[in-house]
């Protein structure tokens, strides 16, 4: 497609027009910071960085963190897709093996054993969420990571479960469980 | 040799390089970052502060949210920073590249009368009869510093840089040497100090409204000699690579341009060279068209007799200068970035038969305004 370009005329050739209006725009925001103190990061989060975080918005991409359902079991079942998908490969998963722990829920096959995001090379692309056939893993809020050493900024199972919290959605193994449940009492007549 | 004039004239380079040029050039900075977080709805740089200023009440906290001690960090930071030399550069014209491009912008300010006198010293480093011709010769330079990091950095978008900027430096060089013709023909002089006096006779020649002489010559030639001083800031952005005339920078389609693989206090030179032009253009602009350190009234269109006279000549033409300054900065953030192609256009096919063309018309009047006395 060929966008058709619009013929200025005269006074737009000039560059006149485009100059006054960028005058008015840059005075008005100027006035408008310098003497009011309007600023972005007030009108955002009501303060400035360090002290007041910034607040992020719905549908913000933070750090990934595994989630818990409401019961309180581990969701993720170590199908490793999040693993396979990562693009930095930052995510090290190392499934039970046959003779492994059981996993938190009882119909469920599997949990991971150990589940590791490196946080350094984490770049916050939402694949491992996407991918996500448990809706285990969240790309949440945060988005000031730090640590002192390359060791602390790879979260473990454990911290990423406590960051992580519970998830509001639909639990699947439990509908599973009562739908077994179901066919169990069914009643068949003679 | 006369060492009384060489002690003087070394007094008077330190004093202007080291207590005019470099704090401008570090405060421009300053003031680039708080102007365009202001236009940004921003704040800028407010936490800088040396051990204890906090502590001092209602000063201590102002100054901070000024950010005045910024500019030091800064500096600070330029030294300690580690010099990094790329491979596969050209090392003699990498490290000469930088120099190259802050000695010119300083070296311009030598002819700048920057103050009528103190004492008995007139307040210009060199009295040079050829004043101007010196600064476009010197000018003209500033582009090899430029043309040279590019094509020493061995690398694509210093290189493509290198070559914009020398066709843009040299494209508005033309039309910035031909818009001051008319200035001198009036003037009859190439001495910058003759160019101050007869503006505080006749009236600076961007606005001669409030001469001590009115003359319906100087306005008759106003549109002239503003047109002069329009083309001559228009080309005077496009010589210090300033937006919207940034085209060996471009920031955002040449990564950094010219400067992409310099680090550390060389990367320092080439900013602080841009400022140090921004300083030798402004004092041009006022020197040329805003009657350098006169004002027109109160007495101050005449060579100081006294100290306090000579510091507020001084105090006019840093006001002037500074008020410059402000413009290149405020301009920073308001225009978007010329096309490259539009910026030829623009040097080539409008300003420079724009510049002849003025240099007809100013030659007519000024013929049949002395014909007809």
């Amino acid at each position: 497609m060929i966008v058709p370009r619009k013929k200025l005329n005269f006074w737009e050739r000039l560059y006149l027009p485009a100059i006054a209006g960028g005058i008015k725009v840059t005075t008005k925001h100027f006035v408008n910071t310098l003497f009011r103190g309007n600023t972005v990061a007030k009108e955002t989060s009501g303060g400035f960085y360090p002290e007041t975080p910034w607040v992020v918005g719905a549908g913000y991409r933070g750090a990934p963190y595994l989630v818990k359902d409401q019961a309180g079991d581990t969701k993720c079942v170590s199908c490793q897709l999040c693993e396979f998908v990562c693009p930095p490969k930052a995510i090290r998963i190392v499934p039970p093996g046959p003779a492994g722990e059981i996993a938190d829920r009882s119909n469920a096959e599997k949990m991971p054993k150990e589940f590791e995001i490196n946080m350094l090379r984490c770049i916050f692309c939402g694949f491992c969420q996407e991918v996500c056939p448990e809706e285990a893993i969240f790309l949440q809020k945060d988005y000031s990571l730090t640590g002192l050493t390359r060791a602390e900024m790879i979260y473990d199972k454990e911290k990423l479960l406590a960051l992580g919290g519970v998830s509001p959605g639909i639990q699947k193994w439990k509908q599973k469980a009562e739908e077994a449940k179901e066919q169990e009492m069914f009643p068949v007549k003679p | 040799m006369d060492w009384n004039f060489v002690i003087w004239s070394l007094v008077k380079i330190l004093a202007v390089i080291f207590l005019a040029v470099m704090p401008i050039v570090a405060y421009a900075v300053l003031a680039e970052r708080k102007i365009s977080a202001w236009i940004q709805d921003r704040v800028g740089p407010n936490r800088t502060a040396p051990p204890l200023l906090a502590k001092v009440p209602v000063i201590g906290p102002f100054l901070i949210s000024l950010g005045i001690f910024q500019p030091l960090a800064d500096g600070l930071k330029f030294i300690l920073k580690e010099d990094f030399t790329p491979a596969g550069v050209r090392k003699i014209y990498f490290s000469l590249a930088p120099a190259i491009a802050m000695i010119p912008a300083l070296m311009t300010v030598a002819v700048i009368p920057f103050g009528s006198n103190l004492g008995n010293q007139r307040m210009v480093i060199a009295d040079l009869n050829v004043g101007i011709l010196y600064t476009f010769g010197i000018v003209s330079l500033a582009v090899y510093g430029i043309v040279l990091a590019g094509y020493a950095s061995n690398s694509k978008y210093p290189f493509l840089g290198g070559i914009r900027s020398s066709a843009q430096m040299i494209s508005y060089e033309l039309s910035m040497g031909m818009s001051v013709i008319p200035i001198f023909m009036l003037v009859g002089q190439l001495n910058l100090s003759e160019v101050i006096a007869y503006q505080a006779k006749f009236g600076w020649f961007a606005l001669p409204f409030m001469a001590s002489e009115q003359t319906w010559q100087s306005y008759v030639l106003w549109p002239c000699t503003f047109l002069s001083f329009f083309i001559f800031l228009v080309a005077a952005f496009a010589e210090t690579n300033r937006l919207p005339f940034d085209m060996p920078e471009a920031e955002t389609e040449l990564v950094g341009g010219y400067h992409t693989e310099y680090s550390s206090m060389r990367f320092g030179l080439f900013f602080m060279g841009e400022y140090a032009a921004m300083v030798a253009v402004s004092a041009m602009m006022v020197v040329l068209f805003f009657g350098g350190w006169t004002l027109p009234f109160w007495r101050l269109d005449q060579p100081a007799t006294s100290i306090p006279m000579g510091l507020a000549h001084i105090g006019i033409f840093m006001g002037k200068l500074l008020a410059f300054m402000g413009l290149f900065i405020w301009v920073r953030w308001m225009l978007p970035r010329f096309r490259y192609d539009q910026l030829m256009d623009l040097g080539w096919r409008k300003f420079i038969p724009l510049a002849l063309a003025n240099i007809l018309v100013a030659a007519i009047i000024l013929w049949a305004t002395t014909t007809t006395k």
